[in-house]
């Protein structure tokens, strides 16, 4: 067993462009997307033949058929069938928790190298039996006699055949996640205004990155889409303003289909790898995974929201590190809505609940609007949700390596992303100029 | 869209039915032998040429018989070394020598001739020397229209101070079929450049099948067509692939690179900071490059009459000025072009004979060529070498789109009566990029089974 960790490297990135449900990749499947992605990484690293310590991935929204998804994928895919391979499911975390899974492993040196990340596909969503219909089906497999058989075939009902399609709600309150979103925002006082303005940074930032060629070797273009579907480069406040409110009620409503992101299909995958491996591949290495920290909040009974548990996270994570807020050069906070990206700012800022929540003499204090998702996130370019971790763990590591070499100093970046279910997955990068 | 014609000469109809027939075109395929049978190999006349002994020895080696004279066996190949021919009796005796020779031979069999630069034949023989010389320009263009069935036949003008190995890749590619569809082609060959093998290494049989091992290659366009063939064929032989495209065609260029076991570079040859991300790329994940093709061409077809700015420019862009920033790249110090270095540039038969509707696409290729003849010294200064292809008919997706008409035109107006592949353009290439190639620099050579367009 090796006597200490080590820091595993982010090496780079591979993810096919997001496109909005039923449109561009209406006809793919989660594992033709896994696959592909897959391959592209491969092919950008040189790695076809290879057998990486493993792969780890995983999809939200999943047929019962993909049980085993992500070694499907790799079967699939160019690299060695060696390689192992087995699927998370974390809601909208799973991207980065599938990184920090392999960043783990790799730090405790049980692997050299591994791929991590996930994909989801809103278009080809799973439909499942109804479970009236399911229930006699199964009794009806297991039944020995005709008689028994018969018998059951009269339990069928004209009504069984509406099929349970599932939903972006929550099980335990039946709430969607945008009107969860909504009651965080109306809580925390959260402005219409402020909400557009995030978009329209998010959709300048993502444009103004492709426009400079980032994306060239973060991305492979698939099914012939070669951008975001869901990128407005020319989006503005004046036509976000025009937009009706689609979560919360009345006048107070401020969430609409702008600041709030789209189902979207897509796939997204981080290669990473000890220091060593990168090194007799001749691969860069862009950044270290240095921490990260997985929390949950009581949405159900208790007072927080449900988006709302990276709130907690970072502060646990920063502490354990000997961190303060303002000592990122980069922020990566997942825009599953506006709302929620400006809801963990005010917290942080706001005394009393640092205080009373958190147990802080002093808040956690403000970020620089400069340094926050400076390449575009979700709002713009679309929330497949287990590709979206691998999606902001690449661009980060990318970015961090950009301004360490720019710069001549080391880089620190720090990734939140909140999920469904009451969770947040909170992660801390590392450049070494 | 398959070559009709082709298929009912295949299967024996069209000579049935009396039109013109196909010959099938021997192609190389890992494994096969150099040579399929005897070559004759000769120094006719008074003339003593110094290259005849040791092409007789490659053949050899190769297991087939070097023959003296033409007798009753059908013929691979034959070698007529005149680079000793000084008069008109000397290329008398070449006739005598070729006339019954040509005849035994073989299908897709090889003549090659060996003469000297008329101007190294002048100051040793004068005017007669000279002509002689410059006769086998004639003579073997001539020979190429009458050959049949995919027979080939070609001109190596070797320089006075090139020593018989210096031509060695050269008579290997002209005998073999990786040469399928070069035709009626005059190429020069110099004392080599830099640093050339050992004889050992070269006469290497399991060198030559994977005769780029070792070498790291750049590939532009290599998504789709042609590029695809040339990191398929360069990897087949050997080389390592870093395969370029477009961010655009990045799905197609990632399956070029996994087929190839390559890697996959997104980038647009034509961005300002496109040569320093394509150094630095090979910097980092190799140890520098010793083969670059530039391939990546586009087409914005219309008359002169009608053309736009930006049909221009985009296709001057591609085809001409991102090969010439990355060739400065190349040539600047710190540059990752190792000792005998290979650069290819891709032009085309449409910038040697003119096309109609292609103002810029043959002003972009033509001016390729005049890019090669500029750079060759200075890329000599560095021990590398640079070459340019130009393509004639060849089979791709771009002429499956042609009209009818066209596109049997363009099929049927070259010596071997159809179009070629890309993997003939590819097969070049290679012969090009090999390390013993040092001897190539500043040529051009077409690959267009002699097709009567700009000829």
């Amino acid at each position: 067993m090796p006597a200490s960790t080590r820091r595993a490297a982010v090496i780079g990135g591979n993810r096919i462009p997001f496109a909005r449900a039923n449109r561009a990749y209406a006809g793919a499947s989660n594992l033709d997307m896994l696959t592909t992605t897959l391959d592209g990484l491969v092919a950008r690293f040189g790695l076809a033949g290879e057998r990486l310590g493993e792969v780890v991935a995983g999809a939200v929204l999943k047929h019962s058929r993909d049980f085993n998804l992500t070694r499907e994928a790799v079967l699939g895919s160019r690299l060695s069938p060696a390689t192992a391979a087995y699927d998370v499911q974390q809601a909208c975390g799973t991207g980065l928790e599938a990184t920090i899974a392999v960043a783990n492993k790799i730090a405790l040196g049980q692997i050299e190298s591994g791929v991590a990340g996930g994909v989801d596909t809103a278009s080809d969503a799973p439909i499942a039996l109804n479970d009236d219909l399911r229930r006699v089906l199964v009794k009806l497999n297991a039944a020995r006699t005709p008689l028994e058989r018969l018998k059951l075939v009269g339990q069928l009902r004209p009504g069984q055949i509406v099929p349970e399609i599932p939903k972006n709600s929550e099980p335990r309150t039946g709430l969607s996640m945008g009107e969860h979103a909504a009651r965080t925002a109306l809580e925390w006082g959260i402005g219409r205004t402020e909400q557009d303005e995030l978009t329209v940074r998010s959709h300048r930032n993502l444009a103004a990155a492709y426009e400079r060629g980032f994306f060239d070797d973060l991305l492979t273009p698939y099914l012939k889409l070669t951008r975001d579907d869901n990128l407005r480069a020319d989006s503005s406040l004046e036509k976000l303003a025009k937009l009706k409110p689609v979560f919360g009620k009345g006048p107070d409503a401020t969430m609409t289909a702008g600041n709030s992101t789209p189902l979207t299909d897509g796939a997204a995958l981080v290669l990473l790898g000890s220091d060593e491996w990168a090194a007799e591949h001749r691969l860069p290495v862009l950044a270290h995974v240095v921490d990260a920290e997985t929390s949950g909040v009581d949405y159900v009974h208790g007072n927080d929201g449900l988006l709302t548990a990276p709130v907690f996270a970072v502060p646990r994570l920063l502490e354990r590190n000997g961190l303060s807020l303002q000592d990122f050069d980069r922020y990566e906070i997942h825009e599953a809505f506006a709302s929620v990206v400006l809801v963990q700012r005010k917290a942080w800022e706001d005394a009393r609940f640092c205080k009373e929540r958190l147990g802080r003499d002093t808040p956690l204090g403000p970020i620089d609007d400069d340094r926050l998702n400076v390449a575009g996130s979700s709002l713009a370019a679309g929330h497949p949700f287990a590709a979206t971790g691998g999606r902001i763990v690449a661009t980060l590591a990318k970015l961090l390596r950009e301004r360490a070499d720019a710069e001549g100093r080391d880089q620190r970046g720090l990734i939140s992303i909140c999920a469904a279910g009451g969770q947040g997955v909170v992660a801390i990068l590392e450049a070494t100029a | 869209m398959s070559d009709f014609l082709a298929t009912l000469s295949h299967t024996g109809i069209a000579k049935q039915l009396g039109l013109p027939t196909v010959p099938v075109l021997r192609r190389h395929r890992p494994g096969d032998p150099l040579l399929a049978g005897p070559v004759l190999v000769a120094s006719p006349g008074a003339a003593d040429g110094r290259f005849a002994k040791a092409v007789a020895a490659l053949v050899e080696e190769n297991g087939q018989p070097a023959l003296a004279e033409a007798g009753e066996e059908k013929l691979h190949g034959i070698v007529v070394d005149l680079s000793g021919a000084r008069t008109l009796a000397d290329l008398a005796a070449a006739q005598q020598l070729l006339t019954p020779a040509v005849r035994r031979l073989r299908p897709s069999g090889r003549l090659l001739l060996i003469g000297a630069e008329p101007a190294d034949a002048f100051a040793t023989g004068g005017a007669e020397a000279a002509a002689v010389a410059q006769a086998l320009d004639g003579l073997v263009r001539s020979v190429a229209k009458e050959l049949r069935a995919g027979a080939t036949a070609n001109l190596l003008v070797v320089a006075e101070d090139a020593a018989p190995v210096a031509i060695d890749s050269s008579v290997r590619f002209f005998l073999s079929a990786r040469s399928a569809y070069v035709d009626g082609q005059v190429v020069h060959v110099a004392a080599p450049i830099g640093v050339l093998p050992e004889p050992a290494e070269v006469d290497d049989p399991r060198g030559e099948e994977r005769p780029l091992a070792g070498r790291v290659a750049v590939v532009t366009g290599a998504a789709r067509g042609i590029g695809a063939a040339i990191a398929d064929t360069l990897a087949r032989d050997g080389a390592t692939i870093v395969a370029v495209d477009v961010p655009a065609a990045g799905q197609l260029l990632a399956e070029t690179a996994n087929r190839t076991g390559g890697t996959a570079l997104q980038l647009d040859i034509t961005a300002a900071d496109a040569a320093d991300r394509l150094l630095g790329h090979l910097a980092e994940r190799h140890d520098g490059v010793d083969l670059v093709v530039h391939n990546a061409g586009i087409t914005r077809d219309k008359l002169l009459a009608n053309m736009t700015a930006d049909r221009w420019d985009a296709v001057l862009a591609v085809n001409l000025g991102a090969q010439l920033a990355i060739n400065d790249a190349l040539l600047a110090d710190g540059s990752p072009l190792r000792e005998a270095g290979r650069v290819v540039c891709v032009s085309s038969q449409s910038g040697i004979a003119g096309n109609r509707g292609q103002t810029n696409y043959a002003a972009s290729k033509a001016g390729v060529i005049g890019m090669v003849r500029a750079l060759a010294p200075r890329f000599a200064e560095r021990g590398a070498t640079i070459n340019a292809v130009a393509p004639g008919f060849i089979e791709t997706d771009m002429t499956a789109t042609m009209p009818l008409a066209t596109r049997e035109g363009g099929r049927r107006i070259n010596s071997l009566r159809q179009g070629g592949l890309p993997v003939d353009v590819a097969e070049t290439i290679g012969w090009f990029g090999r390390a013993e190639s040092g001897g190539l620099n500043g040529q051009v050579v077409r690959v267009c089974g002699q097709s009567m367009l700009g000829a």
